[in-house]
């Protein structure tokens, strides 16, 4: 019986089994050089989906809804609102007299919610102690890797009126 | 046994590894490039977009010669 088996140490039905797995693992340089190009087509393709999204993006409509009242909040005082939808929280903030700017209150790192400081005048997300500037929410420090996005406000008599959302 | 191989195969042995160091080094860079043009992007700023792709479109363009590269060195080498 073993004149007729080959000269190899792998048990009977090894041998006899058409599939290598050794083989069918082994990768050649080949092939890794062709999933390699591969892989670059594929960053390739997601660079032209950025370019295609930010090319043919259209502009979202955005409501306008009634923030406050003018002299609602003092100086350095706050106000949350949502806007454009419930599910936006955003924070308001009179900077001076007859200055108010407004942010969303999702931090860009981890979506936190961020809150004024107004000892250190700087709006703050605690979870990482990322620090956004109140002018024009720019990071100031720590780990948000983008400024906030910032709601656009108009007045309209007495009354601070939402646009827009800006940056994002 | 490495003193018994022909020389032709192996500098092409060397050819395809260095081919194939060369297109990691571009996927690193391309992969970087995808991040950093998301992440702008995504920041409300698009003026960065265009070029990134356009210069993303260049390194696969390398990636695919440095591919044919090692086709044809190998294709050359097996066959002496």
């Amino acid at each position: 019986m073993s004149l007729f088996r080959s000269p190899s140490k792998e048990p009977l039905w090894k041998d006899e089994f058409s599939v290598f797995t050794s083989d069918e693992r082994y990768v050649t340089r080949r092939q890794f050089t062709r999933f390699l190009t591969l892989a670059s087509l594929g960053m390739f393709v997601g660079n032209l989906w950025i370019l295609a999204k930010s090319r043919f993006a259209k502009t979202p409509a955005f409501p306008m809804v009634e923030v406050a009242e003018i002299n609602e909040i003092p100086v350095r005082g706050v106000k949350l609102f949502t806007y454009p939808t419930p599910q936006d929280h955003c924070i308001m903030i009179r900077t001076a007299e007859e200055e108010y700017v407004a942010y969303s209150q999702k931090c860009t790192h981890l979506s936190c919610a961020v809150y004024y400081s107004a000892q250190n005048d700087r709006l703050e997300c605690p979870c990482h102690r990322g620090f956004f500037s109140v002018k024009d929410g720019s990071v100031l420090q720590g780990p948000p890797p983008r400024p906030l996005p910032q709601i656009a406000l108009e007045r309209d008599g007495k009354k601070l009126i939402a646009i827009a959302v800006k940056g994002t | 046994m490495a003193n018994l191989e022909p020389s032709k195969q192996r500098r092409g042995l060397v050819a395809i590894d260095g081919a194939m160091a060369l297109i990691v080094i571009l996927l690193i860079v391309q992969i970087w490039l995808l991040s950093a043009t998301l992440e702008t992007y995504l920041a409300g700023h698009t003026g960065a977009v265009l070029p990134a792709a356009i210069f993303s479109g260049l390194i696969f363009s390398g990636c695919l010669a440095l591919d044919f590269f090692v086709t044809r060195v190998d294709q050359e080498s097996r066959r002496s």
